[in-house]
């Protein structure tokens, strides 16, 4: 029988506030001593009072317009009860039955077809403390908290099971962030756990509305890690219901270093989160002209930019898609042209989307590292080199390698290392006098009629001069010697 | 209605609360009590009544962004039963 993938994904994603959900501790911990960003409302201390942080309620609101979701007019919070010691109060406050937006919709590019992808929901919650397992021979196992982390909002966006394949999956969620950082509410930054996901997956016989058992996903820690586990699990179970045995409903936890997902089903037990609304927390009253006055102050997102860049710079649909997909790269491809106007957007764009991309992939870093080292105006003085005939193509791609690698200008790394293009005729014609002499077969060859040979003949004066020399000169200096001689 | 036993100990674990047998029986009887008081409001006609969350009338109590000194490790750590160097330590976990 053929089956049909069903993917739904939940995704936690930490909002950019300065201080924390409900009370006045910094959210910035990454760097912090374990436990020195805690006061008495973080560790749920009798008699606290939190309060609501403003910021955040606008940057989930903003989140929930951008994925075009219903906005609710009225929402509050709801105590969601469990016994773990990453909640210190023995609960996190969270939203239940009144989120702020519910209904929305994302677009994903899927084989150049646009694809719809439902949005089931957008609330906001806190997080929770970090707990670290420990391990100790004789004294058996325990665990450390640090609750530095709880209490920084997070943002849960839930999707609807709209998603087919891992490749659909990973392409919603890439969206979904390129969207939070267009919006400035999130990092979106997954290996630091800033950015979280959950799957649900099932499959279905095709053209059947019922899916097998409901299987949730958790522990993906990269884009990659999504893809890997939810390719694995559609396999997994395929290959279960092809031997005729049951899946069940469960828990899984993926595996990284071994490429698998395992049952988490020891601990499971019916969860009884005895919902009920936070008595510590007024409701919160949506007034339509403030929401309004939010949606009107929405930064351009990736696919009206993406509109724009196409009709204002002429640039082809795939590459406008390309620039645009990361905020980042999209600023740096258009402060480059703010920059000079000498140089034409498919220069530019072409610098980005191939040397410069090219960079960032094999360093691991993103466009933001790569623009702390090469500002825009030093790309832009580096292309302008180029074109110039100042520097030849090759040279000016290992002139930008060396502009990463040391923060140095493009004029400065050319003039240090002799890597100007030579374009003076009497240093050329040295070389080719050279070339000619050492090659006579070839020479021979050419005037015997095989022209090819000239291609070889100018390959080995720009080997000679270590591609600096013009390789349009070299050619013209070159048949007109063989022509002469 | 009393509540079974069986109730008792459902909610005293969802609590964390240990219970001896005799806790067992007193709360059996304290909190059928308690949920015959409930029985006694739900007489109340609340039909044009909307429900509410609040005991008081407020709305939209939001706070600025804006950063305030926290505790110091000292102090966050002190009322910890266990700990460990800068950490609060707890039974294991895993899951």
């Amino acid at each position: 029988m053929e089956y049909e993938t069903v993917i739904g994904l939940e995704v936690h994603a930490q909002l950019l506030t300065k201080s924390k959900m409900f009370c006045r501790c910094s959210t910035d911990y990454t760097s912090a001593p374990p436990n020195s960003h805690v006061c008495p409302v973080c560790l749920g201390m009798p008699g606290v009072l939190p309060t609501i942080n403003q910021q955040a309620v606008e940057f989930t609101v903003m989140t929930a317009i951008a994925l075009h979701c219903t906005i609710s007019d009225y929402t509050k919070f709801d105590r969601k009860n469990y016994p773990y010691p990453d909640l210190m109060k023995g609960y996190q406050i969270s939203q239940y039955d009144a989120p702020f937006g519910h209904d929305g919709w994302l677009v994903i590019d899927v084989d150049g077809q646009e694809k719809k992808v439902g949005i089931t929901r957008v609330h906001l919650e806190e997080d929770v403390a970090k707990l670290l397992h420990r391990t100790i021979a004789g004294e058996g196992s325990y665990s450390l908290v640090d609750v530095n982390r709880s209490g920084v909002p997070l943002m849960e966006i839930v999707g609807e099971p709209d998603l087919r394949s891992p490749e659909e999956a990973r392409q919603y969620l890439m969206k979904l962030r390129s969207i939070l950082r267009y919006l400035g509410v999130s990092t979106g930054n997954m290996e630091e756990g800033s950015f979280r996901c959950d799957a649900n997956i099932s499959i279905r016989p095709e053209n059947s509305p019922d899916t097998l058992a409901k299987v949730e996903v958790k522990n993906m820690n990269s884009f990659k890690a999504v893809y890997r586990a939810l390719s694995y699990e559609e396999e997994r179970q395929r290959k279960v219901a092809a031997a005729g045995k049951r899946l069940f409903q469960e828990t899984r936890g993926w595996v990284e270093d071994r490429g698998v997902t395992v049952s988490q089903r020891s601990k499971e037990y019916a969860h009884d989160y005895r919902y009920f609304p936070e008595p510590d927390l007024a409701p919160l009253v949506l007034d339509r002209a403030w929401v309004e006055e939010v949606e009107s102050k929405l930064p351009e997102l990736p696919e009206a930019r993406r509109n724009r860049f196409e009709a204002k710079f002429s640039v082809a649909v795939g590459t406008a898609a390309s620039l645009t997909s990361s905020k980042e790269m999209a600023d740096y491809f258009e402060d480059c042209l703010k920059a000079s106007r000498e140089i034409s957007p498919k220069e530019i764009s072409n610098w980005l989307l191939g040397e410069v991309s090219r960079i960032i992939n094999e360093s691991g870093v993103d466009i933001a590292e790569f623009r702390k080292m090469v500002a825009p105006e030093g790309l832009v003085r580096l292309a302008k080199l180029n074109s110039e005939g100042v520097v030849s193509a090759a040279s000016a791609k290992s002139v930008l390698g060396q502009m990463y690698q040391k923060g140095e200008s493009a004029d400065d790394i050319i003039k240090a290392q002799g890597l100007g293009q030579i374009s003076d005729a009497g240093a050329i014609e040295e070389e080719i006098a050279r070339v000619i002499k050492d090659n006579a077969p070839a020479v021979a060859d050419y005037k015997a009629g095989k022209k090819q040979s000239l291609k070889f003949l100018v390959g080995q004066v720009m080997r000679a001069t270590r591609g600096r020399a013009n390789p349009a000169v070299v050619n013209r200096l070159m048949e007109k010697r063989l022509e002469e001689g | 209605m009393k509540l079974s036993r069986e109730e008792v100990l459902r909610i005293a674990r969802l609590a964390r609360v240990g219970l001896t047998d005799e806790d067992v029986d007193r709360l059996r009887e304290q909190l059928s009590d308690i949920l015959e008081n409930f029985e006694a409001l739900k007489q109340v006609d609340t039909t044009d009544v909307p429900p509410t969350t609040q005991s008081i009338p407020l709305q939209n109590v939001t706070k600025d962004d804006e950063v305030a000194p926290s505790l110091s490790q000292e102090q966050t750590l002190a009322n910890a039963p266990r700990k460990e160097g800068e950490y609060f330590r707890v039974r294991a976990v895993l899951e």
